[in-house]
């Protein structure tokens, strides 16, 4: 039912050639989140040139060098502050942040959880791997507990971080979660996101097969997105699934959704009646 | 959006303080987005912005942080607004590394520094002058800034045009560098930006296709492409070639990185400004900058009352330094004294550029040096020269 050519979607018409091939290791999930994203700017229509793409360091972080748009690639934990002020400064703009779970929960996890609670009309799309892929494979906030990775070389003793649940305490208006098994429904949530008027976070549980799985014996990709598939609990059979069986089970699928109102507009309002009266 | 504040008439003045003016000057060279984080002595700064700038269409916003707060001036800056934060010491130092990345993906901002004393917390509400060397050497890596000492109320204003007239004209960070007295000292001040045509980056024209968004022109300045304009570049913090994507081509990046000190050393006619009292025949030459200058002139004019002949050397460009206007003035000084409220950093550049060793007055307790203390010194120097 979901087929790309229906939808008349040629990635290769938002990815910049010259920079093809791209640097992800084979089986990274990364890839294909950014094909979700892609597919979900085609349908939405939004133009390239008014389409802005900020991102920080780590394997996330390069993916906006590929897309055909206004690209930044910033400071490690910076792209949510750097996006802020291009926000404020340019309304025009669609601005999104493609972020890692290391870059936004680790180092950018002050940005992280203020742009939740601004509300800025932004949208967020953090790619989860549990590890910090680009330096080696180290531990990252939202590394499993036991498993190893070249700084945990006695098994991870830190609870992992759930970045869905911290993004709705700090109020953000639009929270999501999805895999890059189901990529129509990834690319269905992650415009539900860019079209949410205020602050929109989207989480990919994405996965990375060479330095990760390697080091845990979690098997080839597919074996490891089959994993998370089955790890999962869309959140629109949260209350039909028997969740004593499955207490870690992560909720998919918009978890949370609300109007509260935009930070810009509300500025740019305020700015309007101040500049009209007396001063 | 940048456009010169026209409520500013062309005779206005009045009596503001250091910070006030700098918020004047930065509003009135057409500046309209600040970020800023909480922090004595600069606070001010921010304050009258929040109200001024929502005024003339701007935004004001206070972040998270201090590294947020220089990041979200870099981001509105790409998207082609004017755009300034204002710290003091420990968040002068938070901000460094993405000072750094303006200066290498070469987005014009404007960073005030307020100084005070430390080292870390060191002491908020007094003043000092020992972030000179910060200023220039702060984040990692090789790469050139401009930075400005202003020396009273009313230079604030006019420097902190310049500043943006600066960073927009070469497409780099300044920084606005001055003390604690004069940032909350009120002097008058003449408001005359309104005769002054501000600069404005230059932007991409011309088709796509030939665009090259670090391109080495005769300049070495490269044009900058707007958001929305159809150029969809890739901006980074990575070295990259002028085609702005990343590389590590050892041609490209040497090229790159000679171009970024080129674009500064080119145009050193614009950039370098400073202030030669009585240099000419004197035979002690003072070498200061900000409220230290201000108590030198005062020493300067009890000197040349007793006869004794004492000059000023002040740089208003502080980096790149003033090496050549310095070694012309004090040419013929037989003894050079650095008053400075710190522990050598202003001396440290003197004797490298004259190649001399210099007398110095450091004061770091947190005041400021007394015209007295600064006459006396001289005074006594001038009759042993």
């Amino acid at each position: 039912m979901f087929i790309d050519t229906a939808a008349e979607f040629d990635v290769r018409d938002y990815l910049r050639k010259e920079m093809m091939p791209h640097f992800l290791c084979p089986g990274c999930g990364h890839g294909i989140a950014l094909r979700a994203l892609l597919w979900a700017l085609h349908d939405l229509k939004i133009e390239k040139d008014k389409l802005a793409i900020v991102s920080g360091i780590g394997c996330a972080g390069r993916l906006s060098a590929y897309i055909d748009a206004n690209t930044f690639h910033v400071t490690h934990g910076r792209p949510l502050a750097y996006a802020t002020g291009l926000a404020l400064a340019r309304p025009d703009l669609h601005v999104i942040v493609i972020t890692g779970d290391g870059d936004c929960l680790a180092i950018g996890g002050n940005h992280l959880i203020h742009a939740c609670r601004r509300n800025l009309k932004l949208t967020c799309l953090m790619l989860n791997n549990e590890v910090y892929g680009m330096t080696g494979g180290q531990v990252s906030p939202t590394t499993s507990e036991s498993m190893l990775t070249t700084t945990t070389p006695l098994g991870n003793r830190e609870p992992h971080f759930d970045a869905c649940a911290l993004a709705t305490a700090a109020g953000a208006g639009f929270v999501g979660r999805e895999v890059t098994h189901h990529v129509p429904k990834l690319k269905e949530l992650i415009k539900a996101g860019l079209e949410h008027p205020g602050f929109a976070f989207v989480e990919v549980l994405s996965d990375c097969t060479e330095i990760f799985g390697r080091k845990n014996d979690l098997g080839s990709s597919p074996e490891m997105v089959m994993r998370q598939k089955s790890d999962i609990r869309p959140a629109a059979y949260a209350d039909t699934v028997d969740t004593p069986f499955r207490p870690n089970a992560m909720p998919t699928g918009v978890l949370v959704r609300n109007d509260r109102p935009e930070y810009g507009a509300a500025y740019r309002k305020a700015a309007a009646a101040l500049a009209g009266g007396a001063r | 959006m940048n456009a010169i504040d026209p409520s500013l008439g062309k005779s206005a003045a009045k009596l503001v303080s250091g910070n006030h003016a700098c918020a004047l000057g930065a509003v009135a060279a057409g500046c309209r987005f600040f970020a800023g984080y909480p922090i004595t002595p600069s606070s001010e700064i921010a304050e009258r912005l929040s109200r001024r700038l929502p005024e003339v269409g701007g935004v004001f916003v206070q972040m998270e942080d201090e590294i947020a707060a220089m990041a979200a001036v870099i981001g509105a800056s790409m998207g082609g607004v004017k755009a300034m934060t204002a710290t003091s010491g420990p968040g002068f130092s938070l901000k460094q590394e993405n000072i750094g990345y303006a200066a290498g993906a070469e987005i014009p901002c404007v960073i005030v520094n307020v100084m005070r004393g430390g080292p870390s917390t060191g002491m908020p509400t007094r003043p000092s002058q020992a972030d000179l060397m910060q200023a220039r050497w702060g984040s990692h890596g090789d790469y050139p800034i401009i930075a400005l000492t202003p020396g009273s109320v009313g230079e604030i204003y006019s420097e902190a045009i310049r500043a943006f007239d600066l960073a927009e004209r070469f497409r780099t960070p300044v920084v606005l560098l001055y003390d604690q007295v004069i940032a909350q000292l009120s002097e008058t001040v003449a408001l005359d930006a309104a005769a002054r045509v501000s600069a404005t980056r230059t932007w991409a024209s011309g088709p796509r296709e030939s665009y090259k968004p670090y391109a080495t022109g005769s300049d070495a300045i490269p044009a900058m492409a707007r958001p929305g304009d159809g150029y969809r570049v890739h901006t980074t913090g990575l070295t990259h070639s002028e085609t702005g994507f990343p590389t590590q081509q050892p041609e490209a990046v040497t090229r790159n990185l000679e171009r970024l000190f080129t674009k500064l050393e080119k145009h050193r006619d614009e950039i370098d400004s400073v202030e030669a009292l009585h240099c000419d025949d004197a035979d002690v030459l003072i070498v200061a900058i900000g409220i230290s200058a201000r108590a030198a002139i005062r020493a300067v004019e009890q000197c040349r009352e007793q006869g004794l002949r004492v000059g000023l050397f002040r740089p208003i460009t502080f980096w790149p330094f003033p090496d050549k206007q310095l070694r012309a003035a004090a040419a013929k000084a037989k003894a050079v004294l650095v008053p400075e409220m710190n522990t050598g950093q202003l001396q440290f550049v003197v004797e490298r550029t004259l190649g001399r060793a210099v007398d110095t007055i450091h004061l770091f307790s947190g005041e400021a040096i007394t015209p007295a203390d600064i006459a006396a010194r001289a005074a006594a120097l001038a009759k042993g020269a």
